[in-house]
């Protein structure tokens, strides 16, 4: 066993793979918050006054609360008067064509493997790459653009159609509904937006690509999503960070409503960096994600690959309000080495006939500890509700931790709710069954691994399952180039 | 092909194999049979590279190589295969995935280019017609699910394609009904090359009416206590062990 958990551990306790910091030139504002800073923000990015508004009346909620201590998390105390909270390229360009591009910029696309070139090319991608709070980049906005498809900057939206987001904005995740959520709603500073209009289906997959740079900089994404009636788009989010010596707080907020019919698939694969094999450095990923299916037979659908921060803790999330409204949630995590997480869903059952899925599966190694944390909850109204809970934790060696809290709350005689768990090791005699047919421990703990999240990550549009599938496999691996 | 010097192993802190010496030349067939418990599973799975298997004397060489100085996935490649006595299952890892991995790996290390997924589909195909396999088994996930039989008959199915130079087969008839047993041992024999030896680890003479050894050895507390052609198998399938534990007592 102590053998086994010895090779475990060398093949589980690689070193980051995408760590670098590129050095254009940023426009910062002093460190720490107050009402003032907040007044910059919306002034420094033009906002029309119902956005202050939106942001003072956040802030002021934001300093009554307290930050929850309920997870399963080991940390320090944060200091939110040692963070900068508005970073951006000091001059915000506007692109015709990528010869105008800062090339510090480009190479860092290069490095991360999404060259904006590429993308283009990729099969019907609409790439809006966000660099540090301001949008710099949006293709394919013309191809949208014919089909009436917004897909922008949340800056330009505010500024566009601002109708739009002063009607949705706060909708999914009201400024009072935890303590990182009215953090983003005071100090946002930028994100995407998104709407599809009525009977119209998003001819391609939107994605969008975050990455946290400037040291100290706390990054505040804040990401809208509308589906109008009869409309179906899917979002992709990923991500990868430069590698740091300090922690660096993101508390994102994801809203996503869907009506009448709608459809909205948002699939996410996250890698920030995890901090070192001591558990030094690493991204706080505080993320409030909600969606409401606010229409009748209306569908969101939650996927995502979470193998990076030092710290995850979010819980993607469906109100489902609308009569046979449809909620899914299809979740990897995995953690290694030092790193915690904390995730899982909620699903909230309103409406008649709702239905959700759940499917979990947790992968940890090293010293890490992973818990689901997950919410059903039918109420009084939502007859014949069901729901379908699945949690799998897979376990590497001996010094990690897995945890499932499921809570479950029915308040309707007509609802079906179940619930399967399983806790799995990958065993000695595994490895060395691939190692007999010529496959190294390495590829082999890869090839279970993928096997045994295949069922999430099935769901994940082509080519970021393909991306997924090599993540989890560098995630766990130790072999650095 | 294969010599073991006097081989010494303990497993958590039991020695288990105490002194085996062993000469295996390319072309040959060789039986080891035995009582429960005298080390002739220890004897595959240290050759295969097994962790948790401390050699505490003794050399093994294969094909000139000092083979214990080698990681497992090493041995594979460079030609030993074990069918294992109770193959693992692998769940969510569909079989063809893993075959082609383990084939490709095999290939990579010859320096050949890997198979294109035709080639490696048709080779897959003659394959399991030579085993009689269920042409869906392939589709379900390592191990899974199957019967005792199908597993055995998945480990020769792996041995036909991988095609190596010595292979040790752990008890491949336990769980067999004659009929499975006779497919196997085609299989196996289908092999047979003077390029290519097999050890066969063996509790009964059954399956030597099909694969035919050039020698028979007897384990026994460790040792090889005895050793000699094919007629002694059926000597101890007549007689039972308990003559060569008298012989020695």
């Amino acid at each position: 066993m102590e053998e086994q958990d010895k090779i475990l551990e060398e093949v589980t306790s690689g070193e980051y793979k995408f760590g670098f910091v590129s050095d254009f030139e940023m426009d910062t504002i002093p460190k720490g918050l107050n009402e003032d800073v907040i007044r910059i923000i919306s002034e420094k990015k033009g906002e029309p006054d119902f956005m202050l508004q939106f942001r003072l009346d956040a802030f002021r909620k934001w300093q009554k609360m307290k930050m929850p201590d309920w997870a399963y998390l080991k940390m320090a105390p944060i200091d939110f008067q040692e963070i900068i909270y508005y970073a951006a390229p000091k001059t915000k360009p506007q692109y015709e064509s990528l010869d105008e591009v800062d090339p510090e910029l480009l190479e860092t696309f290069n490095k991360l493997g999404i060259p904006l070139e590429e993308q283009k090319m990729l099969a019907g991608v609409a790439v809006d790459a966000v660099i540090d709070s301001v949008s710099v980049k949006t293709t394919f906005k013309e191809t949208l653009a014919e089909k009436g498809i917004i897909f922008c900057s949340f800056s330009e939206a505010v500024k566009e159609h601002p109708d739009l987001v002063q009607k949705y904005l706060g909708m999914s995740v009201p400024v009072t509904d935890n303590f990182f959520a009215a953090l983003n709603s005071a100090v946002f500073s930028d994100g995407s937006f998104c709407y599809i209009p009525k009977g119209v289906r998003c001819p391609m997959e939107l994605s969008t690509y975050f990455r946290i740079n400037a040291a100290g900089t706390g990054q505040f994404e804040r990401t809208l999503i509308i589906a109008d009636d009869d409309s179906y788009v899917s979002y992709l989010e990923g991500c990868t960070a430069p590698m740091r010596d300090e922690n660096q707080l993101h508390a994102a907020v994801v809203e996503i409503i869907a009506l009448e019919r709608a459809e909205v698939k948002y699939s996410t694969v996250q890698n920030w960096y995890p901090g070192d094999k001591n558990g030094k450095g690493g991204v706080y990923n505080f993320v409030t994600k909600r969606g409401v299916c606010r229409g009748e037979s209306s569908k969101i659908s939650w996927t995502q690959v979470e193998t990076g921060s030092a710290i995850t803790w979010k819980y993607p999330s469906c109100i489902l309000l609308g009569d046979n409204s449809v909620g899914e949630f299809n979740s990897v995590a995995v953690t290694n080495n030092h790193q915690q997480a904390d995730t899982g869903t909620k699903m909230i059952h309103i409406g008649k006939n709702t239905k959700s899925t759940i499917v979990s599966k947790g992968i940890s190694a090293g010293k890490s500890d992973n818990a689901y944390r997950g919410l059903v909850k039918v109420m009084p109204g939502a007859t014949n509700a069901r729901n379908f809970s699945q949690c799998d934790s897979l376990l590497l060696g001996s010094t990690c931790g897995a945890h499932t809290f499921p809570y479950i709350e029915v308040g309707n005689k007509t609802a079906v709710v179940e619930h399967e768990a399983t806790t799995s090791k990958i065993g000695e005699d595994q490895i060395f069954y691939c190692n007999q047919r010529g496959i190294s421990t390495e590829d082999a703990i890869g090839m279970i691994v993928n096997g045994y999240a295949k069922e999430v990550l099935n769901k994940l549009p082509m080519e970021f399952a393909v991306e997924a599938q090599k993540l989890l496999q560098i995630s766990l691996e130790g072999s650095v180039g | 092909m294969l010599t073991i010097k006097n081989l010494k192993v303990a497993v958590e802190g039991m020695e288990i194999l105490k002194g085996i010496n062993l000469d295996i030349k390319p072309g040959e067939v060789h039986a080891i049979m035995g009582p429960n418990g005298s080390g002739k599973s220890t004897l595959g799975n240290v050759l295969a590279g097994k962790e948790n298997y401390e050699v505490l004397e003794g050399e093994v060489s294969f094909l000139g190589e000092d083979l214990l100085e080698l990681a497992a996935e090493e041995r594979a490649k460079k030609g030993l295969f074990l069918s294992f006595q109770y193959p693992v299952e692998i769940p969510g890892v569909p079989m063809v995935n893993f075959l082609k991995t383990s084939l490709n790996e095999h290939r990579k290390y010859k320096g050949l280019e890997p198979l294109t997924a035709g080639e490696f589909l048709k080779l897959m195909r003659e394959k399991k017609e030579m085993l009689h396999l269920d042409s869906q088994l392939t589709n379900r996930s390592v191990n899974e699910g199957f019967s005792g039989g199908e597993k055995k008959k998945n480990e020769i199915f792996q041995m036909a394609l991988l095609e190596p130079k010595l292979a040790i087969l752990d008890e491949t008839d336990s769980g067999l009904d004659i009929d499975a047993l006779k497919i196997v041992a085609e299989g196996v024999n289908a092999l047979k090359s003077p390029e290519r030896s097999t050890i066969v680890i063996t509790h009964y003479q059954r399956l030597l009416d099909y694969i035919v050894p050039d020698f028979v050895h007897v384990l026994y507390k460790g040792r090889i206590v005895k050793s000699a052609g094919k007629e002694l198998a059926l000597e101890l399938e007549e007689k039972g062990y308990d003559w060569i534990k008298k012989e020695l007592a």
